[in-house]
């Protein structure tokens, strides 16, 4: 078991984040068409799976995250396209120069991609967002860490803590975006954002899990 | 689902392509952004620039407002959804004539998000950006809470004053205070009596029951503040007419510009049943009509329904509604 994976070659992770959400496209549209307008699945797809034509066994994990940034960002639009535009983007600034990335290297990207959301977005923890998702994970694998846990079992972490995340945006009412004008009747279903967003923490999670396991220390 | 389609991935391009085809006389693409859609006046020298955007799917907005006189460039975005920031800030780029550019658009979390990006881009490149946000849908929030409210069909009062007030030469600033003067003069109210479809999700993303409508629906089907039997064209457009004429910051004998647009797929004549109605409520609230305008002007896909906006005039307002502009749909 490794304690780091590489930067080059690693863009198959971010291959694997986009056929995950390419994989659910009807899905994620049909919950956001619960309260929303039903183009999350749509868009989402276009978006990640465009990023994934471009993106073959050379790439960098970092050119990974740049190539679906520049893609969310100047392709899709919405409210997505801005929102995980931004968090791709200041994650890939953090590891660009990195050889390879290390749990506390990981713990940083993660932090700059939640800032990235939260500058652009001005959404809260419980306002029925990604945020929802990604807040509870971002803290869980900080915290793994911290407490001694090494980078395998803090991405478990994060992947148990981004599901609870999610499940629990089904209690919440949506106070921005477009669900927000529902009011009380946002309550009671999941909410799309939180739920992609909760598919591209566990497959990261899981593939980088699946990088470390495959990688002797050297 | 009986729709005029291709590819339906391809609808939004189809349709920008089409109306620039059609409308050659006034408008043109991008040479390297097909998102964007410029007027070919723009851009005039010394000249405050006029851009808007929008998701797709509310045909003629919002490229059908680009014109000599209204707005200089748009960006256009997928069905419902708002365009990129790059799209937004190639408008931005065309449009700009040295003096500043005024991006005015709705209230929404998509586009608020990719303006505000487009505005660090465009300010970062030395142009001068200021924003106005129209915010004219009654039932989408109180008017305590105005700043949450959607912007609807006002956003067309909006467009042709601040394009006046830029065409007549007003700065950056000014052409700013008169777009949101005509904005907070706007209110407006939809009514809907059936949903609409996005091609690509293939079933209506909302229902109105049979029998029913829906007061104080968005342009997207956001619902409204109640669900009623359907009633006649009289008792809707009183119900329409009192929303707007209710809410606070009427001023009695006011003198408004009225718009009724269909929200694509109800026929014209019902909109003048409307209309008829509508206007006789203005006058029993001893206000008068200055100019009424009553066509599609914004509408939602197939959805059926209306939407009413009254801008309250002076003579300032008059004077920019006059102003003369080769909108294709103003």
């Amino acid at each position: 078991m490794a304690s780091y994976f590489k930067n080059a070659g690693s863009g198959k992770i971010i291959a694997a984040v986009a056929a995950e959400i390419v994989a659910n496209k009807a899905y994620l549209s049909e919950i956001d068409g619960k309260i929303g307008d039903g183009d999350h699945g749509v868009n989402m797809a276009k978006g990640f799976g465009k990023a994934a034509d471009q993106i073959n066994d050379q790439t960098s994990f970092h050119d990974g995250l740049s190539i679906l940034s520049n893609i969310l960002m100047n392709e899709i639009g919405g409210s997505m396209g801005p929102l995980y535009g931004m968090m791709f983007m200041e994650m890939a600034a953090t590891i660009k120069t990195a050889e390879t990335i290390n749990a506390r290297q990981f713990g940083a990207m993660l932090n700059a991609g939640l800032e990235g959301v939260a500058s652009i977005g001005g959404a809260k923890l419980g306002d029925k967002t990604l945020l929802d998702c990604f807040i509870p994970a971002v803290n869980a694998f900080k915290i793994a860490i911290e407490s001694g846990k090494d980078f395998s079992s803090g991405l478990h972490d994060m992947i148990i803590a981004a599901e609870t995340g999610r499940d629990n945006t089904v209690d919440l009412v949506a106070k921005i975006g477009r669900s927000s004008r529902l009011g009380e009747r946002s309550r009671g279903v999941l909410d799309a954002g939180a739920t992609s967003c909760c598919m591209i923490l566990k497959t990261l999670g899981v593939e980088i899990g699946t990088l470390l396991k495959s990688d002797v220390e050297t | 689902m009986q729709r005029f389609l291709n590819n339906p991935d391809d609808l939004v391009d189809e349709t920008i392509k089409g109306f620039v085809k059609a409308h050659k006389d006034i408008l043109h693409l991008d040479a390297e952004n097909h998102r964007v859609a410029i007027s070919n006046a723009a851009p005039v020298q010394g000249k405050v620039g006029i851009v808007t955007g929008g998701g797709s799917g509310h045909e003629p907005a919002f490229i059908g407002y680009v014109a000599n006189g209204m707005v200089d460039a748009v960006a256009m975005g997928e069905l419902f959804s708002s365009p990129t920031a790059k799209s937004f800030h190639d408008a931005i780029k065309a449009a700009d004539g040295g003096a500043g550019v005024a991006v005015l658009y709705g209230n929404y979390a998509g586009d608020n998000m990719n303006v505000k990006m487009a505005r660090r881009m465009a300010e970062n490149a030395g142009i001068s950006i200021a924003t106005v946000v129209a915010n004219d849908d009654v039932c989408s929030a109180s008017f305590a809470e105005r700043d949450k409210r959607r912007g609807v069909a006002g956003e067309i009062f909006m467009w042709k004053i601040g394009g006046a007030k830029a065409a007549l030469g007003g700065s950056l600033s000014q052409v700013q205070t008169a777009a949101q003067k005509a904005i907070d003069n706007c209110r407006s109210v939809g009514v809907g009596l059936g949903p609409c479809t996005l091609p690509a999700v293939g079933h209506p993303n909302f229902q109105i029951e049979p029998g029913t409508m829906e007061m104080g629906i968005g342009h997207h089907g956001e619902p409204g503040i109640e669900i009623t039997k359907l009633k006649t064209a009289n008792e809707i457009a009183s119900d329409m007419a009192s929303v707007v004429l209710s809410d606070p910051g009427q001023t009695p004998h006011a003198e408004y510009a009225v718009l009724v647009s269909g929200l694509g797929a109800t026929p014209i004549n019902e909109l003048y049943v409307l209309y008829n109605q509508i206007e006789k409520d203005i006058v029993a609230a001893g206000c008068r009509v200055y100019k009424a305008y009553v066509g599609n002007y914004f509408t939602s896909l197939e959805m059926v329904g209306a939407s009413l906006t009254i801008m309250a005039v002076d003579d300032e307002l008059k004077q920019l509604l006059a102003h003369e502009t080769n909108c294709a749909y103003f």
